[in-house]
């Protein structure tokens, strides 16, 4: 059994079929990553994972549970993070109080404890603060703490915005283009950083990228989609030299 | 310029991030100790009343300011607490248990209107908490049985461990400022916990919210109801503080004066509550003042610059007509509005900040230091 699979998923908006009888599977620790030309359906796929939109038809499956009917909030809590397209952080508040908003799914104080500020909640902020140092330490962050989002440039918060995910302490992330806006150095750094997660974290990655130069280096396999379907699947190579990848990206 | 050296994770969890804020609170506190023997009893009631809509401003805070929630409604939940009180009253049911029952009924029905708020957003959020605060008057204007319709109520004073606070005196005072302070300790000790963090991002981004593992739905009911239940509690020192209450003291220009609170203020602040509270108390007498003794100023002034006595007392009759003009007060409020969202969004605190700011750099403060950045890449699609 596979560790993360989905099942002919589909998603339609009326006629148009954003993402078609998708079947797919990830390994436990391997770096997958999904390419396609714009509109392919890449993203509509993790918005589907994640339970943004609710599947027309097909299952999803996560450490072999049915998670397809779980409410949206619940999947953060099995363990499955993700990050944004256009970054969607928290922008008026700090960075530290983003970071701890990823250790949500960890949290166990009740309200009335939390309205008294009971030691336990005390304990269980130093907890949480600690992790988060971890990450902030992991991702070259440091500088930053104490800042509000809406003061940062996007590099940083591209960056900021994986902390949060990993805070939550995942088991699979889902990276939706990691690398759109940053330049050549911090793409450097992004395809590092992806690396030692799977190597150092254990994390496993499922990751939207456009950046191919990032997906070979990276990735253990690669999908290619077009109009919502699968074209190819395999290593790096084989898939950009398929010829029906080919022939997506450059026209017949 | 002082500068925060951390060594302990604690630093950034403890109320007071150093020693000045201590002796600046503590300073704070010994002031409004010993107020009641210093003023005059006029503006003691006015320090009451800046208690009570400042304990309502933190509770409009938290599902508002930091929750990203509208609501026009909260002249009806000051309503509930005040009657629930009121009725209670009058079984002789000490006055801990009916402040307690008030507040929790306050509470219970904050998250009976959360639960239909969950789908609307925005505008018809204001709209929904409008029309919760109408039925509510209108319940109360109808429901002769238990609210006397619009007769009223009578309140009658606090009894409390055998003595008698009346409301003029100094321990009903203190009992309104207590209130104040465990709400906003209360408060901030939600702000640094997990919950808090949940409200504000809510307020900022609910599909980033929700993809971090917060049950949004949840979490905007238990903020309705904290936000209801404070303000429940606000409602019974208002009941107290009034001797009689009716139906048509909790109408919408009520809840309006409570966003004009924290709009004033400052949105995303408590300080923002308490001197949103301050301004809309204190600015009432400086309206009558007007109103009393502006025509006659202007006369005044008129007559000296050489109008003459008859059309001195022309304009004189003009302004009064003016000053005395129905819904002058609501204009007023909404000009000070308008002028505020304009110029100075951040409300009294961010200004407070921005001298703090000036004299902590002096003279290197920059005007564009609060200047906000305007940025267009967060999508919206999402919603």
């Amino acid at each position: 059994m596979s560790y993360f699979r989905a099942e002919n998923l589909s998603l339609h908006f009326g006629g148009l079929k954003a993402v078609d009888a998708v079947s797919f599977a990830v390994e436990k620790g391997e770096i997958l990553s999904i390419i396609g030309p714009n509109g392919a359906g890449k993203s509509s796929i993790f918005n589907l994972i994640s339970r943004i939109y609710p599947p027309t038809s097909g299952k999803i499956f996560f450490e072999d549970q049915d998670i397809t009917q779980q409410p949206a909030y619940d999947i953060a809590k099995l363990g499955i993070a993700r990050t944004f397209q256009n970054i969607e952080l928290f922008e008026n508040a700090t960075v530290l109080s983003n970071l701890l908003v990823g250790r949500h799914r960890h949290s166990t104080t009740q309200l009335w404890q939390e309205l008294l500020f009971l030691p336990s909640v005390r304990a269980g902020e130093k907890a949480h603060r600690r992790r988060v140092e971890q990450v902030i330490e992991f991702l070259d962050l440091e500088p930053y703490r104490d800042k509000l989002i809406s003061g940062l440039p996007y590099g940083v918060r591209k960056v900021i915005e994986l902390a949060r995910a990993l805070c939550s302490e995942p088991k699979l992330i889902l990276l939706d283009e990691p690398s759109s806006g940053l330049n050549v150095e911090e793409t450097d750094d992004m395809s590092f950083w992806i690396r030692d997660m799977k190597s150092e974290l254990g994390i496993t990655v499922l990751m939207v990228e456009h950046d191919m130069t990032l997906v070979n280096r990276v990735s253990d396999r690669v999908i290619a989609l077009n109009y919502g379907r699968v074209l190819a699947m395999g290593s790096p190579s084989e898939v950009q030299h398929h010829p029906d990848v080919v022939a997506a990206y450059l026209g017949a | 310029m002082r500068f925060l050296f951390k060594t302990d994770y604690e630093d950034d969890i403890r109320l007071f991030p150093h020693s000045g804020y201590v002796y600046s609170y503590g300073l704070l506190l010994a002031v409004l100790l010993i107020a009641p023997y210093a003023l005059s009893s006029y503006l003691m009631s006015q320090l009451v009343f800046v208690c009570i809509y400042a304990t309502v401003g933190v509770g409009l805070m938290i599902l508002t300011g930091f929750t990203g929630q509208a609501s026009l409604g909260h002249a009806a939940f000051l309503a509930i607490g005040a009657y629930t009180a009121a009725y209670l009253q009058q079984f002789n049911v000490p006055f801990p248990v009916y402040f307690l029952a008030a507040g929790l009924l306050t509470g219970v029905v904050g998250a009976l209107v959360g639960f239909p708020a969950l789908r609307l957003q925005g505008i018809y959020l204001v709209i929904a908490t409008i029309s919760f605060a109408f039925i509510v008057e209108e319940i109360l204007a109808r429901w002769e049985g238990v609210t006397h319709g619009n007769e009223g109520m009578r309140v009658k004073t606090i009894q409390l461990l055998g003595t008698t606070v009346s409301r003029d005196g100094p321990p009903f005072y203190y009992l309104c400022l207590a209130v104040l302070v465990l709400t906003i300790v209360g408060t901030l000790n939600l702000l640094r916990s997990p919950t808090g963090r949940a409200f504000v991002a809510i307020r900022d981004s609910e599909t980033a919210a929700r993809s971090m593992g917060i049950n949004v739905a949840l979490y905007k009911v238990k903020s309705f109801a904290i936000s209801a239940g404070i303000t429940g509690f606000a409602g019974v020192l208002f009941a107290h503080k009034l001797s009689f209450i009716s139906p048509e003291m909790f109408t919408l220009q009520l809840s309006i004066e409570f966003i004009i609170v924290i709009l004033i203020g400052g949105t995303f602040s408590l300080h923002g509550a308490v001197l949103g509270a301050i301004f809309l108390v204190m600015i009432d007498p400086f309206l009558t003042y007007l109103k009393d003794d502006m025509p006659g100023v202007i006369g005044g002034v008129a007559a000296t610059l050489g109008a003459g006595t008859e059309r001195a007392g022309h304009i004189q009759d003009a302004v009064a007509a003016f000053a005395s003009a129905n819904g002058l007060k609501g204009a007023i409020y909404g000009v000070i509005i308008v002028v505020f969202v304009l110029f100075e969004p951040l409300g009294l605190y961010g200004r407070w900040l921005k001298i703090k700011l000036f004299f902590q750099l002096f003279p290197l403060y920059k005007r564009a230091t609060f200047k906000r950045q305007k940025i267009y890449v967060k999508s919206e699609r999402n919603r």
